[in-house]
């Protein structure tokens, strides 16, 4: 799948924003921090979309009369020791990465929240099997596990859109499931029981959607760590093989000139710090909103 | 007889300063020393925000905008904040519907009375802790030297209501606030917290002001009703007038939604009120009741909503008297309860 | 209408809760004491009549309530809807039962699915179980809501913007949605104002009136019942103290508690004003 399909793809923090302002008086009912988080990330989703448009050079094109050379109006972020633009390769980098941490985000979510709701509805054995299961996955080093999956597959994106679903689904399982076992005995849910109605559409159409928004806020968070995650394997040179970029391997190529040229690894860098602060204010913000909108 | 409590054109505001949204405008009521007071009114009246106000309790964002509270002569509205902090631990005290969440769960019931003691009164820490007990003999509670080790969650809705009472008159205050301090309760505990502030009310000669949606509850402890819809006091006057004789449309349709346990097996069908009250964010002009109003008439938009005297302490908001001569029911029972 | 067959028999019904354990019983394995919410609770709900069903909290109405449409499993006894074993069906069976046995809660905000509009949520009911009229959708949320006595113009509303008369209305009408027989209402009205709770009233009795619906009407406060209900069974404890003809229960009372009860009902005593 290409980055853009997944970019240009309702992306969730959208929907996120929507379901909320039909529920709580317009976006102006968010909390400011909410909104200036939405605002960051809706930029860094902008710009990593149009990145064809707007790097001024290829990801990958060399320019040996310009080595090394320091942030100016023509080289933005100036230039790696191939004289390759910084700017353009964070900008193609950020596209690439993003792209991975929402599919590795969002394809869990919706499997965690139907195994939890489903655990948390039934009760009994099934809830038992599920909660223990989450508890191995939970407890299971999540980095080892990643790399483990690397070391079978092969380095580059692969492992890590197979590794993270792997575990991640049970992040949201044992959030959902939790919320579930308070929702099951609320008087809404009783009385799908009480209509006779099936408990498939218990769960899929009445406990679902108001499992989502927990969930969801929660994602914010959970895309963070996986970028970092992704910065980090790609650091190590587990991530997206050269020469094409990802936010870690330009940080991780710009290291041995940092002192001469600190530009390279401290500017991308700064990206992913960006993207976890606007994630961050994002998430708190919505659960700020979640607690004083009180829906139950 | 001078008024202990006196409320005057009290204003509770939300929202911003521009557009408020009015909860409370222009209550007034009194509250004579030692007089049980009722204040009636159904949910959104506003009711337990003009109680909570004479404590300067209004939760934010709410505010007092404007009004006078008089506690014996003195400006509550003006207090400092040390007077204030005085006015509530000597001279006022409140109970509230929910006695469980007012209580601290990790602490024990004692400790929490003598807390209250020692801060409010000044009482040593071996006293306070004996005082402690002996409130709880003296709000009923029955073996309450063991009764004052337990933890809030080891009593019952009853009992708890009982250490809040013991809690808010530990020190003889001449006012007591109570905040549907029996709607969680069951009928049986009901009638007994209600016996017991009246019997305190007796024994003390302590001020009750007691909000209630219930009709029953009021006819059951109160000298005075005080009826509030949307924001206003719509009427009030003795029980006895009010039950019997009441003169503003809402009070009377209000009574007449009451079910009762002597049309039992009969058939009964009660009229209610048409409608709905009207949001905050609506602005009536003239009556709020006007839109709900069986008797509404030409003219109705444009009265003032002040209170005209009917009778000896009997005062309504309806300046159309639909009612008048039509009352004076010669079988007042009003208090042949208690 | 004293011969007829009971459209619901409830017979011995008996559900046990366990009291939770603590960490050292749970260790050790040893059963934890049970406490009894509901004991050998008998009764017939017969067509077209309110039966109250009386009691303060803690005394097993609500468990018993949810026990008949087995929203809680009974541990014992009979429950039959017009002849049809309650407790042995299943599956497509039940659901069946189910929408036979329509229940009202009593917070109806919380009853409602917060997300779902009016029209949605009466129409879903509709849907599930195949009632006429289902296929035209705006028709069959105009008449559910025709039912109860709101106009047409909610049914796009979401619970949060209705009153709470309006919401327990809604409610109603999505019970009602269902074609049942017998309605099971826990406390409907208890928490809405005075004024409201009287228009409701007049509601149920209509329904049981014009529709012919039997209701089981689960109250704390005596005085609605006394209005609403040509029936009422007192509850205490998890057992029934005392069942008969409101006027006759009220009126004369036989069992200690009963009386005790309706002696600590505060009544407003004074005459009713004309209007």
């Amino acid at each position: 799948m290409s980055a853009v399909d997944v970019l240009g793809a309702p992306g969730p923090p959208p929907v996120e924003t929507a379901a909320w302002r039909r529920r709580a008086r317009g976006l102006r009912g968010l909390p400011l921090q909410a909104k200036i988080g939405a605002g960051i990330l809706a930029f860094l989703v902008l710009v990593a979309l149009l990145a064809p448009l707007i790097a001024p050079y290829g990801q990958n094109q060399l320019d040996f009369d310009n080595i090394l050379s320091a942030p100016s109006p023509s080289h933005l972020f100036g230039t790696d020791s191939t004289g390759r633009d910084v700017f353009s390769r964070t900008l193609y980098a950020l596209r690439v990465d993003l792209a991975i941490v929402v599919v590795v985000t969002y394809i869990p979510l919706p499997i965690g929240v139907l195994i939890g709701a489903m655990a948390g509805y039934f009760g009994g054995i099934v809830d038992s099997v599920v909660a223990r299961v989450i508890d191995v996955m939970i407890a299971f080093p999540f980095f080892v596990l990643v790399i483990a999956v690397i070391a079978v597959v092969g380095p580059g994106v692969k492992g890590v859109l197979i590794g993270v679903p792997i575990v991640a689904w049970a992040l949201y399982a044992r959030l959902a499931r939790s919320e579930m076992l308070v929702m099951r005995e609320q008087p809404f849910m009783l009385a799908t029981t009480a209509l006779g109605y099936s408990r498939r559409r218990a769960i899929l159409r009445h406990a679902v959607p108001n499992l989502m928004r927990p969930c969801l806020i929660y994602s914010t968070l959970d895309m963070v760590v996986n970028l970092l995650l992704l910065a980090s394997l790609a650091y190590l040179g587990l991530g997206a093989q050269p020469p094409n970029a990802e936010l870690g391997s330009i940080v991780a190529d710009g290291q041995s000139t940092l002192l001469t040229a600190w530009w390279v690894a401290t500017l991308p860098g700064l990206v992913v710090v960006l993207f976890g602060v606007g994630a961050g204010m994002l998430g708190d913000g919505l659960s700020d909103g979640r607690l004083r909108g009180g829906v139950q | 007889m001078t008024a202990l409590l006196r409320i005057e054109g009290l204003r509770v505001e939300f929202g911003d300063g521009d557009a408020p949204l009015v909860a409370v405008d222009g209550a007034g009521l009194s509250v004579a020393p030692g007089e049980v007071v009722g204040l009636i009114g159904e949910s959104g009246s506003g009711k337990s925000l003009t109680c909570r106000s004479v404590m300067r309790l209004v939760p934010r964002p709410g505010r007092i905008a404007a009004g006078e509270i008089e506690f014996d002569g003195r400006d509550v509205l003006a207090m400092s904040a040390q007077e204030l902090r005085d006015f509530r631990a000597h001279d006022a005290g409140m109970i509230y519907q929910d006695p469980f969440s007012s209580l601290n769960p990790v602490y024990r019931i004692r400790d929490q009375i003598a807390e209250t003691l020692r801060v409010n009164l000044g009482v040593g820490k071996a006293d306070a802790r004996a005082q402690a007990v002996e409130l709880l003999d003296g709000v009923g509670i029955r073996d309450p030297e063991r009764r004052a080790l337990s933890y809030p969650h080891e009593l019952s809705g009853g009992m708890r209501q009982r250490v809040m009472i013991a809690l808010a008159t530990a020190s003889r205050p001449r006012l007591l606030l109570a905040d549907e301090p029996t709607t969680a309760l069951d009928v049986t505990t009901q009638a007994q917290i209600l016996a017991l502030l009246l019997r305190l009310r007796a024994e003390r000669a302590m001020a009750v002001l007691l909000v209630s949606h219930d009709f029953g509850v009021i006819a059951q402890v109160c000298d005075r009703v005080v009826v509030m819809y949307a924001g206003h006091v719509v009427e009030t006057g003795p029980l006895a007038a009010l039950y019997t004789n009441a003169q503003h449309p809402y009070t009377r349709a209000l009574l007449e939604s009451v079910p009762e346990l002597e049309s039992a097996g009969r058939r009964t069908r009660r009229p209610g009120i048409a409608g709905v009250p009207p949001e905050l964010t609506e602005v009536l002009p003239g009556c709020v009741f006007k839109p709900r109003c069986r008797h509404a008439q030409p003219g109705c938009e444009a009265i003032s909503m002040a209170l005209e005297p009917v009778s000896e302490g009997h005062e309504t908001a309806c300046p159309v008297r639909p009612f008048a001569g039509t009352g004076s029911a010669p079988t007042a029972r009003a208090g042949a309860q208690r | 209408m004293t011969d007829q067959l009971p459209l619901l028999r409830v017979e011995g019904v008996m559900k046990e809760f366990g009291l939770r354990r603590t960490a050292s019983e749970r260790v050790a394995r040893s059963a934890a004491e049970a406490h009894r919410a509901v004991d050998d609770v008998s009764f017939a709900l017969r067509r077209g009549e309110i039966l109250g069903l009386a009691g303060e909290s803690g005394s097993g109405k609500t468990t018993l309530a949810r026990c008949i449409v087995r929203l809680i499993e009974p541990d014992a006894g009979v429950i039959e809807l017009d002849g049809v074993d309650v407790r042995a069906a299943s599956g497509p069976e039940l659901r069946e039962l189910r929408r036979r046995m329509q229940m009202v809660f009593q917070d109806p905000y919380a009853s409602l699915n917060p997300r779902m509009t009016v029209a949605t949520a009466l129409l879903e009911v509709g849907r599930v179980h195949r009632r006429p009229g289902a296929e035209n959708g705006e028709q069959f949320v105009r008449d559910a809501l025709e039912r109860v006595h709101l106009g047409p113009g909610i049914a796009t509303r979401r619970p949060r913007e209705l009153s709470g008369g309006q919401r327990q209305r809604v409610a109603i009408a999505r019970a009602l949605a269902a074609g049942p027989e017998v309605l099971i209402a826990d406390e409907p009205v208890s928490a809405l104002d005075v004024s409201v709770q009287a228009q409701l009233l007049n509601l149920f009795g209509d329904l049981r009136d014009e529709l012919g619906v039997a209701i089981l009407f689960v109250a704390h406060q005596l005085a609605v019942i006394a209005e609403i209900a040509d029936r009422v069974a007192v509850m205490n404890r998890g057992r029934l103290v005392e069942v008969g003809e409101t006027a006759a229960v009220f009126g004369n009372p036989q069992d200690e508690y009963t009386k005790a009860l309706l002696a600590a009902h505060p009544h407003i005593r004074l005459s009713r004003v004309a209007s």
